[in-house]
């Protein structure tokens, strides 16, 4: 079943990313192909096996417990495109929220 | 295209470090030659951001005395551009962080430094190392040496840059990463020797993350011997990153000097794979017979859900992807759309305007395969069956020492000609990706010519026996001379202080 733009639509939101409608069309038959090839994937038997998150299944190292950062606030926030009294600046949340 | 200079068994970066050291010529006339060779393959706009000014200074200090002498004392360089350098602007091939100079360097950068090694700047690569030509770059595409203006090539993806300055003999050697194949395709695509080591082997801090289950940092040079010569400063535990294995560094050119022994190498059925071009298959077909004469048992292998690997990377590596790249909101650092009257307008229009085509399809291809619904069906059966393909690999390495496959089906391609196609372009990750999902080593080296392009072998062995494959290469280069071609209208690095003057 053909991908919808409803559905690109959805997954567009979850990403937070905008399409354009005059990209949709190409877009639903570019995923629509790749999506194809995962199908290869639901031919396999896989009932016994677990998943490989990583190589090697590797344990997650734990390390003393003592600070070794030191504060780069200032560094960082040179980073940003608006800053204000240590603060990163975005578009005001609650007032914008109200209509939607 | 052959080659005039004098290059001793262990490669151009030996002699580079030896004619430093015995003072044949001075770090800064080679920095200098370098610098005016980079100049020269402009061009092919393999490089995102010089930075010569420090490099100058380092040479100079270098020259004077004043720098103590590392491993790598004097060789220039420079990084992908996926490689954190502080205070050098560090983009990812990307709008999103076309203003982004980090605060720190990565550990391979910081590593490659203290070893004396002078970088000259960030090579161009695919968006966030996504891609396998290196025409998906908010820098522009990046052009193949071997090519020509009546026929413009892809180096490859998605470290282009790396391999087609190496290609081009303007650097030494380049620092690459390798997701799917981006250091071994680019490789093969340009003639020179591409090394991806074991997931764990070297430190991914400071690397901007694509997939962090199978990014691996690694090394583009002209041969294996120069390869590990890099790897040996690169390797090594770094307790900066949670998946670097704390496990001793073998001596990789005491390995070289050993010897690669007698391997069985095992050869999986690729002659019938859909897309695998004639010249290719024969000039790797011909490559095994030179490696069998050279001692090695050939061996047939079946690698089983090979065929699986394209499909189960295609899920995992966006799936990885979409969550590594959802950091970018336009808030913290990165490109920050103007004027949006609401934050999720900010976080929308800033990733909209700032990610690529390639970017934003394999991040919504990864959005779908994690969603509710597909979970399962997807990204869990995909993790699934890369444990198959991670098992079908140990049984393998059961019988043989050594894989050996082609390392593209194709040779460099047309600019343009698949860009329009992507599922196209993964496919042809078929001999790659698999080495990824099971956190191999595999090196690429030149192995002959299709229609006048370099074809390249790939060598895949067991996790972190790097120094098997490097000998194995190494002893290969010393029979063959394919890493030593260089692309016509171009020159050998020079390693000569005349050489250096001209």
């Amino acid at each position: 079943m053909p991908i919808s733009a409803d559905t690109v639509h959805h997954i567009a939101r979850l990403s937070r990313l905008r399409i354009k409608p005059e990209s949709m069309p190409l877009l639903q038959q570019d995923l629509d192909a790749v999506l194809g090839l995962f199908d290869q994937l639901a031919a396999i038997d896989v009932s016994e096996i677990a998943p490989l998150f990583h190589p090697g299944d590797p344990q997650l190292r734990l390390r003393m417990d003592v600070v070794t950062e030191s504060d780069q606030r200032t560094a960082y926030q040179a980073l940003a495109a608006d800053v204000s009294a240590d603060l990163y600046l975005v578009p005001k949340v609650l007032e914008a929220s109200k209509g939607s | 295209m052959s080659s005039g200079h004098m290059i001793t068994a262990s490669g151009l970066l030996e002699t580079l470090r030896a004619g430093i050291a015995s003072k044949a010529f001075s770090a800064s006339a080679l920095l200098a030659a370098a610098n005016q060779r980079l100049s020269d393959a402009a061009p092919l706009n393999a490089m995102i951001t010089r930075s010569t000014d420090q490099a100058i200074a380092q040479a100079a200090a270098i020259d004077a005395g004043t720098l103590q002498l590392g491993a790598l004392s004097g060789l220039p360089m420079a990084h992908k551009d996926v490689f954190c350098t502080s205070g050098v602007r560090t983009s990812s091939g990307s709008k999103m962080l076309a203003n982004f100079t980090p605060p720190y360097s990565a550990t391979i950068v910081q590593r490659l430094e203290n070893a004396g090694a002078i970088s000259l700047g960030k090579t161009n690569m695919d968006e966030f190392a996504m891609g396998s030509s290196t025409e998906h770059s908010a820098f522009g595409a990046c052009l193949n040496p071997w090519g020509s203006s009546a026929n413009p090539l892809v180096p490859g993806g998605s470290s282009g840059g790396s391999a087609a300055l190496v290609a081009a003999r303007a650097l030494p050697f380049t620092t690459a990463s390798d997701t799917g194949g981006s250091i071994r395709q680019p490789a093969a695509f340009c003639g020179v020797t591409g090394l991806k080591p074991s997931y764990g082997r070297v430190s991914r801090y400071g690397m901007i993350a694509y997939a962090s289950s199978l990014d691996q940092a690694g090394v583009i040079a002209e041969s294996a011997a120069d390869c590990a010569l890099v790897l040996q400063t690169m390797a090594g535990f770094d307790p900066l990153d949670s998946t670097s294995v704390d496990a001793p560094v073998p001596d990789y050119l005491a390995a070289l000097k050993h010897g690669a022994g007698k391997l069985r190498i095992g050869v999986p059925r690729f002659a019938e794979q859909a897309g695998l071009q004639a010249g290719v298959l024969s000039a790797v077909n011909a490559a095994l017979k030179t490696l069998e004469s050279q001692g090695h048992t050939l061996v047939d292998i079946d690698l089983g859900f090979a065929d699986a690997a394209v499909a189960a990377y295609y899920v995992i590596a966006p799936c990885e992807a979409s969550s590594n790249l959802s950091r970018f909101d336009g808030v913290r650092y990165g490109y920050r759309a103007e004027n949006c009257a609401t934050l999720a307008e900010l976080y929308e229009r800033s990733r909209s305007e700032g990610f690529g085509p390639e970017v934003q399809r394999r991040i919504l291809i990864g959005s779908y395969a994690l969603s509710a619904g597909y979970f399962d069906a997807y990204y869990l059966r995909a993790q699934k069956v890369r444990r198959l393909i991670a098992n079908a690999y140990a049984d393998a390495f059961k019988q043989v020492d050594v894989i050996a496959t082609p390392t593209a089906p194709s040779v460099a391609f047309a600019i343009g000609s698949t860009l329009h196609d992507p599922l196209a372009q993964y496919l042809a990750d078929v001999f790659t990706v698999g080495v990824n999902l099971a956190g191999l080593p595999a090196i690429s080296v030149p192995c002959g010519f299709s229609s006048a392009l370099p074809v390249g072998l790939q060598l895949i062995s067991p996790g972190f026996s790097e120094a098997r494959l490097l000998a194995l290469a190494h002893q290969y280069q010393q029979q063959t001379d394919f890493h030593r071609a260089v692309p016509p209208g171009y020159s050998d690095f020079p390693s000569t202080a005349e050489a250096m003057q001209s």
